[in-house]
């Protein structure tokens, strides 16, 4: 058995017929081809999967594909524009607020959200809101810098 | 379009942002469950949901008729193929002289399973749902038998992990000088004895183990897709161990890795099964753990236990240190397990300390746990932990100030041979301690505590002095230590006629950022812009060799490995200059991208030399070969010796157990730095992982069953944001005197020196004499509140 589902994923219309039981990590990064963003866990613990979902940070390892049915999904491929990285991303970048990349997409999507629901966050709630995703390299003190660049305002001057 | 004929001024110690990130930051990595391949099929594994079992049969029929299937193999496959067990590359011998016990680690289990998660049968299906369900169908009769799960009553289980080795018991080391120790105990003034945990962790890498294997009927060979840190590494120990594959029909890429910490150094059972199989399933097979199967099967780390004394004069002078370790193996041997709790481990027992005597026995074990091997510091974290607990405990016993009782202590002058075997050369670790004091405002201290007691807290100050041994090392000497490779590094520096180059290094980086630091290198050698260098690695299809990257190595000898080869291109070059400028070879200086004749204002850029390498019109074809390519292996002559003092200010709240580290500061001394911020960054990351050790994981099998009960992240407890402070992050220089580059090496310290700092806080903070490691909020509320 198949469902037909259709969504718009970073910006374009995509259609497609899966297997119920596909996730929607796994219909972004098999069917869609958009491996960027990733699966650090089977428990919804990690956050590596994170993905907009009309607007909200949403863990794709958690929910089944249909379930976005005529959703507006954004992923880590649709921030930069014409090559040009998000202001987020080029604080993560001026930051070094990555090293391995696995957890980043995730990271870089939850730090979206974080500040578009706070965006004076001090670092305490930064790193409160940062509560679900989890980075094994760099001691979250990087990223905790790279959210606070992208406040200020300045992310992208050396980029 | 960037000019690459000049350089930034002084690439070495400026920390360039990192070339990686772009592809990172846009989701561009390509990590192994990346990458699918035309006819893709999936493989999953059947595991054994018991710790030690007998495996009386295995029925397949009605899972080898589910849709999707492709085939299922079983140990049975492999035992009719040949295919050996996984080797391990350390021998260590007891202190009877007898060999470690090295039992078979098969590929697929062989009539036993070990440990919960052993891989009993690979199912390979269209889909990994086809393969997870066809696992449901799979029939096996297991005949339950007892599990050996605690380390220290392993003789006396009743049961043996391993029919062939009745005790448990894989070796009794002992290392150092037991008379000397011995007799500095009896005339002591003081005596300091602590008994602890190093608790197991699970390393935790957010990218899980993958692997994709295919075979292709045209040339006969292999490739291997795996998440791991030194591709030759693994590509030799299974042609040669397991295999009995030519290496130059296997090819193993380890494309982006999503983090390692140890972890992925090892040969594992399932990437060698895919490879096997992808030839007779004539189709690729990709296999990807799920979290649980990383819980249950990546290897360990740590899991010792510790009795530990130390043995003082009256004015608080280190006479002996007497150590004796029970060191969890798990239920096989993993691939650099032995080494571990030995080499890795009693060798550094020394500190930063004169202690003349040290003897250390270590006994390491079987038990039906999944297999303990190196993880971020390997022996080195536990070697800290057992000298910086000794070291502080004693101080508070004898009324000494903590730092006072190191500086009497600490070496001074270099080189120094340690009781213990390695030989420093170099270090001034009065000056990392005063810097660190100094940074973390110890003299504030007092006011501090008095401020945080009026809000009815307790805040506690510890110190942690550590040395490490990096850069793995001299290879006769580890050969004569057991080690069963070779351990130097090799770099290929390949100019390509327009004058931009390609290196390639046996390292291999899966956060560590190689291809900037590496690039800055070599662009500063040269003389050129550093967008001219590209570094490749994790391809033993284009890297000439390597040993990876492990032991916080990658720069002290893969890229003297590189620097090497880099300074045969220049002599190179050095001769097509004097043949363009019409000089002597002797007479050619090169500086700044450009070779000069010494004492004139004739030059010719570095780039005009490459291209005429390449069109070798004007040349000395009799006397020079053509092209600018070169290689160099590079062999270490000794370790190298990072060191650094590292101060921690915890508040605990003793209402609730609440601990929190208020200050951080770590100052480490790692020679000279080629990245200022991604060494920061190494160090932030160990100093997560070590106080994630000290504050909050631990690895729990039940006593009982032999089950994991930390199996996911709801029962593992991995650091998250809040957990953890910011961290203040210096250093002092002493140049390592036997590396071109200066430099010794920064990936570990962070793990290494900070549990102990930590503890140290937080038993000054309670006024107790020890706490367990990991200090979570229950034991540290059962402290502050006197309860057992």
């Amino acid at each position: 058995m198949s469902v037909a589902i259709s969504l718009t994923v970073n910006g374009k219309a995509v259609w497609a017929s899966v297997d119920p039981r596909t996730l929607l990590v796994q219909f972004i990064r098999e069917h869609l081809q958009l491996t960027g963003t990733h699966v650090g866990c089977d428990t919804a613990q990690c956050g590596a999967c994170t993905v907009h979902l009309n607007g909200r940070a949403v863990k794709s390892c958690s929910m089944l594909a249909v379930q976005a049915q005529g959703a507006e999904i954004t992923t880590i491929e649709g921030l930069a524009t014409d090559g040009a990285l998000h202001p987020m991303q080029a604080a993560f970048r001026e930051s070094h607020g990555l090293q391995c990349g696995f957890c980043t997409p995730g990271m870089v999507m939850s730090a979206l959200a974080l500040l578009s629901d706070k965006p004076n966050a001090n670092e305490q709630e930064i790193r409160e809101g940062l509560d679900g995703n989890l980075c094994r390299c760099t001691g979250y003190h990087n990223i905790v810098k790279s959210i606070q660049l992208c406040q200020s305002g300045k992310a992208g001057a050396t980029a | 379009m960037t000019d690459l004929s000049t350089p930034p001024a002084s690439l070495i110690g400026q920390s360039l942002l990192r070339r990686e990130d772009y592809r990172f930051l846009t989701g561009a990595g390509q990590y192994t469950d990346d990458v699918v391949l035309p006819g893709q099929t999936y493989g999953v594994f059947l595991r054994s949901p018991y710790a030690h079992a007998r495996i009386n049969s295995i029925d397949l029929s009605k899972a080898a008729a589910a849709p999707g299937v492709v085939h299922i193999f079983t140990g049975a496959d492999l035992a009719e193929a040949k295919v050996g067990g996984l080797p391990c590359g350390w021998l260590i011998h007891s202190k009877d002289g007898s060999p470690m016990k090295e039992p078979p680690h098969p590929v697929l289990a062989q009539g036993k399973v070990r440990h919960v998660g052993d891989q009993v049968a690979l199912i390979v299906a269209e889909s990994v749902l086809q393969a997870k369900d066809a696992a449901e169908l799979i029939e096996v009769d297991y005949e339950v038998l007892t599990p050996v799960i605690d380390i220290t009553s392993v003789e006396k289980a009743g049961a043996s992990v391993h029919d062939e080795v009745a005790d448990n018991v894989c070796y009794d080391w002992g290392h150092g000088g037991k008379e000397a120790v011995d007799a500095a105990f009896a005339k002591a003034a003081h005596v300091t004895t602590l008994s602890f945990a190093n608790n197991r962790l699970i390393p935790n890498a957010m990218e899980p183990r993958a692997a994709n294997a295919v075979y292709t009927r045209h040339d006969e060979a292999y490739t291997l897709y795996v998440a791991n840190q030194n591709p030759h590494v693994e590509r030799l120990l299974m042609c040669a161990f397991v295999l009995g594959l030519p290496e130059s029909k296997v090819r193993v890429i380890a494309p982006d890795v999503g983090g390692g910490f140890g972890s992925k150094i090892f040969l594992y059972a399932e990437e060698t099964a895919l490879v096997w199989a992808s030839k007779r399933v004539g189709r690729p097979i990709k296999w990807t753990a799920e979290r649980s199967e990383s819980f249950l099967t990546d290897a360990h780390g740590r899991d010792h236990a510790t009795t530990a004394e130390l043995a003082l004069d009256e004015g608080g002078h280190f006479l002996a240190m007497r150590v004796h370790t029970i060191a969890n193996m798990g239920a096989y041997l993993s691939t650099f397990a032995s080494s571990v709790p030995t080499i890795l481990y009693a060798t550094l027992l020394a500190g930063q300390y004169k202690t003349p005597a040290i003897y250390a026995e270590v006994k390491a074990v079987f038990t039906n746990t999944a297999p303990v091997d190196a993880y971020r510091g390997a022996g080195r974290p536990e070697a800290t932990y057992v000298v910086e607990r000794l070291v502080e405990t004693a101080a508070r016993e004898m009324k000494i100030d903590p730092a006072e009782i190191r500086r009497r202590n600490f070496i001074t002058e270099f080189p120094y041979a340690t009781p213990v075997g390695l030989t420093y050369d170099i270090g001034n670790y009065e000056a990392h301690l005063a810097k660190a004091i100094a940074i973390a405002d110890v003299a504030g201290f007092p006011a501090r505590k008095a401020a945080s007691a009026a809000r009815g807290k307790l805040r506690g100050l510890g110190y942690s002095c550590y040395i490490e041994a990096c850069g793995l090392a001299p290879s006769n000497i580890a050969g004569a230590l057991g080690a069963r490779a070779g351990l130097f590094e090799a770099g290929e520096v390949r100019v390509h006629p327009t004058g931009t180059v390609t290196v390639f290094t046996g390292s291999h980086s899966h956060g560590q950022g190689h291809e900037t630091t590496f690039a800055q290198v070599v662009a500063a050698k040269l003389g050129i812009a550093v967008e001219a260098v590209e570094i490749v690695h994790g391809d033993t299809g284009r890297v000439p060799f390597g040993m990876g990257t492990y032991g916080s190595r990658s720069l002290s000898v893969g890229g003297t490995a590189i620097v090497k080869a880099v300074d045969k291109v220049i002599a190179k070059g050095k001769k097509i200059a004097a043949h363009l400028l019409e000089a002597a070879d002797t007479d050619i200086e090169f500086e700044n991208g450009e070779f000069s004749v010494k004492g004139t204002d004739k030059k010719v850029p570095f780039g005009a030399v490459a291209l005429t390498a390449y069109v070798p019109h004007n040349y000395p074809l009799d006397k020079l070969e053509p092209g600018l390519n070169e290689n160099a292996f590079y062999d270490p002559t000794n370790f190298t010796y990072p060191a650094g003092s590292y101060v921690c200010e915890v508040e605990v709240d003793p209402e609730t157990g609440k601990t929190r580290v208020e200050k951080f500061t770590a100052v480490d001394d790692f020679g000279n730095i080629v990245n200022p911020m991604i060494v920061s960054g190494q160090v932030h990351g160990g100093i997560a992982q070590g106080l994630g050790q000290a504050m909050m994981e631990a690895c729990r099998y039940d006593p009982e069953s032999g089950q994991l009960l930390t199996g996911s992240y709801m029962d593992y407890t991995m650091p998250r944001a809040d957990d953890l402070p910011s961290f203040t992050v210096d250093h002092t220089v002493t140049a390592c005197t036997h590396n071109p580059l200066g430099v010794k090496g920064c990936g570990e310290a962070g793990a290494i020196g900070s549990p102990p700092a930590f503890i140290n806080a937080l038993t000054d903070a309670l006024g107790v004499r020890d706490i367990a490691m990991p200090a979570t909020a229950e034991r540290v509320w059962r402290a502050a509140n006197k309860l057992a």
